[in-house]
């Protein structure tokens, strides 16, 4: 006699196939928030009690480019710095530059633009809207954080100058003032920081220039009062401290660059699958969290920007 | 005397330890606590490592021969550092994923350097306690105790690999070694001619 059951068990008690291969993980995501807790992880808010000095910026704009991903804190985000101008330990330049000026800042914009200005900060900052952009920042050291940026693009300042047709990329300058930045005094990058983009990719609208962070106006020690912010590529890429931006026909010769043309590249791109010579860029500690993540291809905004290096090969492009 | 001088030193050598812990607890070991875990106890490791290093140039130099009493309890600590270093890399860096680790000791020479550097340091944790040195006999044992320059060589070296660009802090750790190095040799020499 052959008895025939039907299954007993529902389907909604089965395990996912996908969830049953990640058990592991599972099992060590049980066991270890106590260890995780006792190593200082456990984050409950996102706010420090350590309140923000800076001044809260009016008329701030949401806009479309936001994250669902939990921003770090303003804590975090402002004690944690590389900016070697200040020294090179992360807690340097919130130390060394708390008594940055960066009132009066003038920048100069001059190269292939038929508007060459020198313009005082104010006067370049007026005609633009600011607006919260929350992006991923993904440092070259395999760590990373979500910050809400104040900025405006990049392009709409670009369009201001007016680009003339031989300029192909852009160049910009972080200020080097000996008597401000105690970092300047060894000669561990070739001061003052240089870095740069291809005209396409400044037009880019995902390409800001920040002046602020958590709506208020940035710290110094985040590159204060001007800085760019380049969310698919390494964080050096994202200068600070602006005070000269170059239109030019050739490929600028960037601070990491002429610093080892082996180990960095002009693109700078945030790519997993091209490691950084002595480390792996395939995973990345983001600030806050125990485990690691994955790294995501430009770092998670590839639908919007591959196209700009479609055909090119970026292993060699690094 | 030297017994309470030891009991100063090994409680003044854990509180490098109790400071990590401590901070970790309190959130108090910055936006990164897992770097600066890994950081402190390579940076310590390295210290001890050459604060060992130093009894024996420094007993010639100032002929307190009780500074190779806290010789073996500093050698220890460098093994003790080094292992929680080892310890922070296998756990929090790469979740104990074996092909992973493997791999990574294979293609990145600071990692191997450092491995290297906590491998050399292994049979002389082993064999440092007073049976192993009979059983070896004084001078195979010193023989063996050698490889703690190895050690610290490749130590420096694994240090100096991984910075991104300010090389200062490893350049000075090197710098420190080479004294320890043509102290060493001078002895030598001295000694032969003499």
């Amino acid at each position: 006699m052959i008895i025939r059951n039907a299954p007993t068990i529902r389907s909604s008690e089965i395990t996912d196939e996908n969830v049953y291969l990640r058990r592991r993980e599972f099992i060590l995501a049980a066991a270890v928030p106590a260890l995780a807790a006792a190593a200082g992880f456990a984050r409950g808010v996102t706010l420090d009690a350590a309140q923000p000095a800076q001044d809260q910026i009016p008329n701030l704009r949401k806009s479309a480019y936001t994250l669902n991903e939990e921003w770090n804190t303003y804590g975090d985000i402002t004690s944690y710095n590389n900016f070697y101008e200040f020294g090179t330990d992360k807690a340097d330049p919130a130390r060394n530059a708390k008594s940055f000026r960066v009132k009066p800042w003038t920048v100069k914009i001059d190269g292939l633009v038929n508007k060459p200005a020198d313009y005082q900060l104010e006067d370049l900052l007026k005609p633009h809207a600011l607006e919260e952009r929350v992006y991923r920042l993904r440092c070259v050291e395999a760590w990373s954080m979500v910050i809400p940026w104040v900025g405006f693009a990049l392009a709409d300042l670009l369009k201001r100058v007016e680009p003339s047709s031989q300029a192909k990329f852009v160049e910009f300058t972080t200020l080097a003032d000996r008597s401000q930045m105690p970092g300047l005094r060894s000669a561990i990058l070739n001061w003052p920081y240089v870095e740069g983009l291809r005209l396409d990719e400044a037009m880019h609208p995902l390409t800001i220039l920040a002046v602020g962070l958590y709506g208020r106006t940035l710290p110094n020690q985040n590159g204060a009062p001007l800085r760019l912010v380049v969310p698919w590529k390494y964080g050096f890429k994202s200068i600070k401290s602006i005070v000269r931006i170059r239109l030019v026909d050739k490929q600028p010769t960037t601070a990491w660059v002429a610093y080892g043309p082996q180990e960095y590249g002009f693109y700078s791109n945030v790519n997993p699958q091209v490691d950084h010579p002595r480390w792996s860029q395939g995973s990345e500690r983001r600030i806050g969290e125990f485990f690691k993540r994955k790294t995501l291809m430009f770092n998670g905004y590839g639908d919007q920007v591959a196209g700009l290096y479609a055909g090119m090969d970026l292993r060699r492009n690094f | 005397m030297i017994r309470a001088a030891k009991y100063v030193v090994f409680v003044s050598a854990l509180c490098p330890m109790v400071y990590l812990g401590w901070g970790a607890w309190a959130h108090a070991l910055g936006a990164n606590p897992i770097e600066t875990i890994t950081r402190e106890t390579g940076v310590w490791t390295l210290r001890f490592l050459l604060l060992t290093l130093l009894a024996t140039p420094l007993r010639r130099w100032t002929g307190w021969n009780d500074a190779i009493r806290f010789r073996r309890m500093l050698g220890l600590f460098a093994f003790f550092y080094g292992s929680l270093h080892l310890a922070t890399y296998l756990w929090l860096d790469q979740f104990f994923d074996g092909a992973a680790i493997i791999k990574d000791i294979y293609k990145r020479p600071f990692i191997t350097a450092g491995v290297s550097a906590f491998l050399l340091m292994l049979p002389l944790a082993l064999t440092s306690t007073a049976g192993m040195i009979r059983r070896l006999g004084g001078k195979r044992w010193r023989q063996l105790h050698r490889l703690a320059y190895g050690s610290a060589v490749v130590g420096v070296v694994h240090y100096w690999w991984l910075v991104k660009a300010d090389i200062r802090p490893p350049r000075n750790y090197a710098i420190i070694l080479g004294v320890l190095f043509v102290s060493r040799i001078w002895y030598g020499l001295a000694r032969r001619r003499g």
